[in-house]
């Protein structure tokens, strides 16, 4: 009981918190583009599954991580694109759409694994990623280890935070992208258009969920597994309306997530006489009780799940 | 030479040989590709397919299979169907099916002195509570609280899936073999098998049974209008005095039961026991069910059998052909995604411009 009141232990909660943010920091992002667009991707999920799948498999044939991240990246587009396809040219029920992508990813991400590795004992391992230690600023007592001792991805991570918080409310892309969320008729009739942008959010969603997919193989683990995402890319949904849609909020709901899964792991190996499940459930149970105090102030985007059908 | 050239005109009625033939056109399209994707993993795509039918239908042994697989799609298929119809987006079919496995369980491992006539009832009537509890939850946070369902009921299928493994690797772990898994239960708790040399039970009439029930529910009664009318319109459905929080939270009861009912009767018809892989997905692969049946009860029959067949026939086609049978998987996303795709000709029909 006493190592949690030790520094150390501090330190490797909040260092495993950012590590376990990184994921949905790219994740809600991802999902931010969609629905700031009007478009709720439930396909999250298993684009996440599959793109982890990706990047393990790119990684494990070619022996070059980046290439398996690039191709995780590129897989990503390639849904995002077939979801846009659904819900923005045909019109289909968001919900609907997403789940059969996400059903179909899943599906896919197994049978590919199944047939390529096949069933071994032990899973093939591949080469991850390294912390990347930055020099003199991980040696600051405290902050150091936490904040200079991450993987690349999770750097990448915190800077496309305030990157996109940029781009969503400085450009004029971003307008684009929350004028037809907001207000589609209006934004057509200044010009905008509609399906081309709603397009584009879903393809950088897409990619988004890639990259988030590929962290899981590429850093946190060194082989692909049925259940490597857990249902984050569900958790991701929920941490959007916890943010409000905004991109800043999101970093913050990232990392309370991470939190959560950083100490329940934590708990676990501590070894109290629950049983572990119920420490795996922690990140779950939170999720939905911080979904229950802030649902009542959510405003999502007005035009969200609505077609446009132009006339 | 000049191609036609074709556009879509808006349709003022579908017509009825469309809406039988559009599931048709969407297996075949989807057939389509799911060879393409046996192809890539340089497998034959004829020898496959014609394995998974005959596999499934070829046999009797395949045909009873099938129906066995179909058992537990009939209610977690119908169970989606009726909450989706309410707009309550509930994919939590899995951890309700587990809910209902799990309170099956409980009665029958404590071996009560029952005769089967009351005990399988027992069973059932558990099942149903404890699905439909688990169901209530998020019904109740979506109609009071405006907490998004679709989250909601995704997350309490971890939560419950954690629980079910929590209670078979400690409490409930059977005690001589050590594996996770529940003692059986008792045989005045077993559902009857319906023919002889095979595994189809009771489920498969409950099941019938309990989709009469909702399509009569849906069809025929108050509650079934309110329930379409708030899943077309809640605003007007208010307006109408329609009471929305309530029928809400009545269709995520009916939903949750009907799919607590499918965790019944994989413990009581099929296992005897309550295993940790007991479901194969049976919650998720019900949404598929429903979709492909136009979330209509009696069209949830077809569906779930054509699914069934898929299961049962992947299972055997992967003995015989090397193909994974997660093949499986990959067919009912495909056809689920055509099939929406398609769905837009009830919308529009293409004309040829001259």
């Amino acid at each position: 009981m006493r190592d949690i009141l030790s520094v150390t232990f501090a330190i490797g909660l909040l260092s495993a918190t950012l590590r376990m943010a990184t994921p949905l920091i790219f994740a809600t992002l991802g999902e931010l583009f969609c629905e700031r667009s009007g478009v709720l991707n439930l396909g999250i999920e298993g684009i996440m599954l599959f793109c982890s799948f990706t990047a393990y498999m790119v990684t494990y044939l070619t022996n070059n991580i980046w290439l398996g991240i690039l191709f995780a990246i590129i897989v990503g587009m390639i849904f995002g694109i077939l979801m846009a396809f659904l819900t923005v040219t045909l019109g289909i029920s968001q919900h609907v759409s997403g789940l059969g992508i996400t059903i179909f990813a899943s599906g896919l991400s197994l049978f590919a694994y199944r047939q390529i590795i096949g069933s071994p004992t032990i899973p093939p391992t591949i080469e991850t990623f390294k912390t990347l230690t930055i020099p003199f600023l991980s040696k600051i007592p405290f902050i150091g280890p936490i904040l200079f001792d991450q993987y690349l991805l999770t750097y990448i991570a915190l800077i496309l935070v305030p990157l996109i918080a940029f781009i969503i409310y400085k450009t004029n892309f971003g307008l684009s992208i929350r004028a037809v969320g907001e207000n589609p008729e209006a934004a057509d009739a200044l010009g905008i258009n509609v399906f081309r942008t709603r397009y584009l959010a879903l393809i950088i969603g897409g990619g988004l969920m890639g990259l988030a997919g590929s962290f899981f193989t590429t850093a946190y683990f060194n082989m692909f597994l049925y259940g490597i995402v857990g249902g984050r890319g569900w958790v991701s949904i929920a941490l959007i309306v916890f943010a409000n849609w905004d991109p800043k909020r999101v970093l913050l709901g990232a990392l309370l997530f991470g939190g959560v899964d950083a100490l329940q792991l934590r708990l676990q190996a501590i070894g109290f006489r629950i049983p572990y499940q119920f420490f795996l459930m922690m990140p779950y149970v939170v999720t939905i009780i911080v979904l229950i105090l802030v649902a009542r102030n959510a405003i999502a985007p007005s035009a969200l799940l609505k077609p446009y059908k132009r006339e | 030479m000049q191609f036609p050239k074709y556009k879509l005109e808006k349709r003022e009625k579908v017509p009825n040989w469309l809406r039988l033939s559009l599931p048709f056109i969407a297996i075949g399209i989807s057939f389509i590709f799911s060879s393409i994707i046996i192809l890539i993993a340089g497998k034959n795509p004829i020898t496959s397919i014609y394995s998974i039918f005959y596999g499934a239908l070829g046999t009797r042994l395949g045909i009873m299979e099938t129906l066995v697989k179909a058992t537990p799609l009939f209610l977690t298929g119908v169970a989606v169907a009726v909450a989706f119809k309410a707009k309550f987006w509930n994919i939590g079919a899995e951890g309700q099916f587990f809910a209902g496995a799990l309170a099956a369980t409980w009665a029958g491992i404590n071996h009560f002195n029952l005769p089967s006539i009351l005990y399988i009832p027992l069973l059932l009537i558990l099942g149903f509570v404890a699905g439909s509890l688990w169901a209530i939850i998020p019904g109740f946070l979506k109609a009071k609280l405006k907490v998004d369902d679709v989250v909601t009921t995704l997350l309490m299928n971890y939560i419950m899936i954690y629980f079910v493994t929590a209670l078979l690797e400690g409490p409930w772990r059977d005690p001589v073999t050590q594996w996770p898994q529940s003692i059986l239960i008792s045989t005045n708790a077993e559902f009857p098998k319906l023919f002889a040399r095979s595994r189809v039970h009771l489920g498969l009439i409950i099941g019938l049974l309990v989709i009469l029930a909702v399509y009569i529910i849906i069809k025929y009664t108050k509650l079934g209008f309110n329930i379409r009318s708030v899943g077309a319109n809640p605003t007007a459905s208010n307006f109408l005095g329609i009471n929305v929080t309530k029928t809400i939270i009545i269709a995520s009861l009916i939903s949750g039961g009907i799919a607590g009912l499918a965790g019944v009767g994989e413990v009581a018809g099929v296992h005897y026991k309550l295993t940790e892989n007991i479901s194969s997905g049976y919650g998720y692969t019900g949404i598929v069910v429903a979709m492909f049946a136009g979330l209509n009860p009696i069209g949830v029959i077809f569906s779930s059998i054509f699914f069934a067949v898929i299961i049962t026939g992947a299972n055997y086609m992967s003995r015989v052909t090397g193909v994974t049978s997660f093949i499986a998987d990959v067919i009912q996303g495909i056809t689920l995604i055509v099939f929406l795709a398609v769905l837009i000709f009830y919308e529009y029909r293409l004309r040829r411009i001259k």
